[in-house]
């Protein structure tokens, strides 16, 4: 029994070194090679940081494209998802109200043509993207309140869209953020 | 037609012709043949020497048990000490303060035990010296033991007759460093290539576009990422876990987590074939595991790709189906995939949040994880198969009136008695807890007051109780995450039907081959029955089926299947 305490410490001291410190060091190492991947990504736009390329913000306002509602409110340091089950009449509630809101701020969108992503929250509470249909249908709103063309905005968002993988894999979508800071750059 | 079906197929085939390799690769380090990463040696035979561990040495059952309590007790007090004290320590750039006593003992208890539950949430209750030394540590050695007693199951079925099953230690070191390792350095740069960060500074201010600001967590997540992956371990580095878009930032980190799931437990049975040298026999149980897989995933996937039929009620439309608790990035498909390839490997990492889930889905989640064994974990998975063989081939014995019979070893009354006690307990805790807690909810007076722990209210409150219970039983580690879990009640009984989950199922499984491997060997007769034959598979298959079904049907009628009949069209 001894033997085995002796023999079990000093695998378990040595073995943290090698997994705990060495390991995760050496990856650390590595992504010195990449030095703004491993820090995140960030994103900088007239001249400072406005976040990270893969970390969804908050965008509400009608000049924006908007992004998915967020359980966090897109709280980064705590991030997370509503948890809400398919059957839950409050959160039912909460979609349907949100169906609404985005009806009164997009007056020209037929409610069957509203994506379903854009009234239920991410798993992460930060999800950077929405599909490119999703983007296409705020364009009409987006066209009136900051007087460019609706066919310029298309284009802004074909440009923007991040295809499929050998154009079968995945899905068609857009980064809310690199959009809208084009979205910026035209006024 | 939609190609967003494409992907799971596509995955499951790649991570098949993955494995293949990789198993007759294990096979090779669990015989101690010549391999390609021998320069490992060196260092292996250097921390044996300051250990005073003669890895030649071969131990029978016992002694290898006894091993391995040992050194997972004083895992299990390593990292009870660091999250208590945390706070006290470095590498906290983010003053996070240590944990509540019943919180760090279910913490320390979730990793040893290769489940990873987690009733903290990642950025705001672990330091980064935490996620290395103590998460990121026993990750790697957590997985390394499932691995290892699995090895030991592996030479008891290849002795003739004899006591010796290996070295536990030996086998251990080996796993993490030979197997866990290599796929670890490679999944984690893959990652960081892909935008995954690993830093160690704190977080992030920024005022975002809109004028908001807002605190970006990171870290050393990369690292950890990676291991959580491969030993079907599930702890991640933030709450969402890989639903984050810092620990799975696009399509092909999550195709490459995916595949990493399902890579060593597949790889352990090619590894079975090529060490018994029974390609036939491995076949089979890969065929047994691939069906139960494939059955409980493309359900999920039908009805996540189908939307949610209340929300269909309202009159939007759900071009990519239920998005709740889904990111855009993934997509109900690959989110489906991944709930059942997390469930039923006993991998507990997420890329959707299961509790906003489609009641089917839910369902399917559960059976994998009560049934256990279509992959299972690394090594375990196979450990839990082990025991539904032994219940087959005794039910086939009975069937045709001959003493059951594995590989010209006989298996008798007490192999049985066994394997019977381990199928039994692993329902009977889940079962029991989930009664337990129902029922102090139900005599709470004002348990939505007082309680607080569900966040949806009938079948599906009742399901995230189930769930929770299933997952500390199996090992698993997910959660419905609406359940407020951490309190005293959910840490301490989580935390024990853990331990019992963990190792009944290590020691039971061992015993059973120390026993058949002690045993003397007659030749194989035509008379035997084949173990690799498609009959048998057949029963296996219903062995695994009418047991689950059985014991848990009732359960799950109260839950999900309820829930899904109160919202169908």
């Amino acid at each position: 029994m001894l033997n085995n305490i002796k023999q079990s410490l000093i695998l378990s001291g040595i073995t943290i070194i090698l997994f705990g410190i060495i390991y995760p060091l050496f990856i650390f190492a590595a992504g010195q090679l990449m030095p703004e991947k491993s820090e995140g990504t960030p994103v900088i736009a007239s001249g400072r940081i406005v976040g990270f390329e893969n970390i969804g913000q908050s965008f509400t306002e009608d000049k924006y494209f908007n992004g998915r509602p967020s359980a966090v409110g897109y709280d980064a340091a705590s991030t997370g998802g509503s948890n809400k089950g398919n059957s839950n009449p409050e959160y039912l509630e909460e979609v349907k109200s949100r169906i609404d809101t985005f009806l009164v701020h997009n007056p020209d969108v037929n409610k069957k043509d509203i994506p379903s992503e854009l009234v239920t929250a991410s798993g992460s509470g930060i999800d950077p993207n929405i599909t490119t249909d999703a983007a296409l249908i705020q364009i009409s709103r987006i066209a009136k309140v900051r007087g460019i063309s609706e066919v310029r905005l298309e284009e802004l968002v074909r440009e923007y869209t991040e295809k499929k993988y050998l154009g079968l894999l995945g899905i068609e979508k857009v980064n809310l953020l690199k959009l809208n800071i084009a979205l910026d750059k035209i006024n | 037609m939609n190609t967003e079906i494409l992907s799971p197929v596509l995955i499951v085939i790649v991570t098949f012709l993955l494995a293949a390799p990789l198993g007759k690769y294990i096979a090779k380090v669990f015989k101690g043949e010549k391999t390609f990463l021998d320069f490992f040696a060196p260092l292996e035979n250097f921390i044996f020497r300051i250990a005073g561990t003669d890895p030649q040495k071969e131990m029978d059952w016992k002694e290898n048990i006894k091993a391995l309590l040992t050194i997972n007790f004083l895992w299990f007090l390593w990292a009870i000490v660091i999250l208590a004290f945390q706070n006290l320590l470095f590498m906290n750039p983010d003053n996070i303060i240590a944990m509540e006593p019943t919180q760090a003992f279910n913490t320390a208890v979730s990793f040893m035990t290769n489940t990873n539950l987690q009733h903290y949430s990642g950025e705001t209750g672990a330091s980064y010296l935490t996620q290395l030394i103590v998460f990121c540590f026993l990750q790697f050695v957590s997985a390394g033991t499932g691995i290892a007693a699995a090895a030991l199951v592996f030479k008891a079925l290849s002795n003739r007759s004899g006591n010796n099953l290996g070295n536990f230690y030996n086998l251990l070191l080996k796993s993490c460093t030979r197997i866990l390792l290599p796929l670890a350095v490679i999944v984690a740069l893959i990652l960081i290539f892909n935008g995954t960060p690993v830093t160690f500074q704190g977080a992030e201010q920024v005022i975002t576009l809109q004028g908001d600001t807002v605190s970006v967590a990171r870290g050393p997540v990369a690292p950890m990422v990676a291991i959580k992956q491969l030993g079907t371990n599930g702890g991640g580095f933030f709450g969402p876990n890989s639903a984050h878009p810092f620990e799975n930032p696009n399509y092909i980190t999550n195709i490459t987590e995916l595949a990493s799931i399902l890579l060593i437990p597949v790889a352990m049975i090619f590894a079975l074939g090529y060490y018994l040298n029974r390609r036939k026999f491995s076949v089979m149980i890969l065929s047994v595991m691939l069906l139960g897989f494939t059955c409980l995933a493309a359900s999920s996937i039908y009805f996540e790709m189908n939307g949610n039929p209340e929300i269909e009620k309202f009159g939007i439309s759900q071009p990519l189906g239920n998005m709740e608790g889904k990111e855009v990035r993934f997509g109900p498909s690959l989110s489906a995939l991944w709930g059942i390839a997390t469930t039923s490997t006993s991998n507990g990492s997420v890329n959707s949040m299961h509790d906003s889930s489609t009641p089917i889905s839910n369902l399917m989640q559960m059976l994998g994880m009560q049934l256990n064994a279509f992959f299972g974990g690394v090594g375990v998975g196979f450990i839990n198969m082990f025991v539904f063989i032994i219940l087959a081939v005794f039910i086939s014995g009975l069937m045709v009136g001959r003493t059951p019979e594995l590989f010209g070893k006989k298996i008798e009354a007490k192999e049985i008695k066994i394997a019977i006690i381990v199928a039994l307990i692993h329902p009977l805790i889940i079962l029991s807890g989930t009664a337990l807690a129902s029922h102090i909810w139900a005599a709470s007076a004002d348990p939505a007051g007082s309680l607080k722990w569900l966040n949806n209210p009938s079948f599906h409150g009742f399901s995230e109780m189930l769930y929770e219970f299933t997952s500390a039983g199996a090992n698993n580690g997910s959660g419905m995450e609406g359940l407020s879990d951490n309190t005293p009640f959910w840490n301490i009984a989580a935390g024990i039907v853990m331990l019992i989950g963990r190792f009944i199922p290590i020691i039971g499984p061992v015993a059973i081959a120390g026993f058949i491997s002690a045993k003397k060997f007659t030749p194989e007769s035509a008379g035997s029955l084949k173990p690799d034959s498609v009959i048998f598979g057949v029963v296996l298959f219903s062995v695994i089926l009418i047991l689950g079904a059985l014991l848990f049907f009732p359960g799950l009628a109260l839950g999900p299947v309820s829930e899904y009949f109160s919202i169908m069209k």
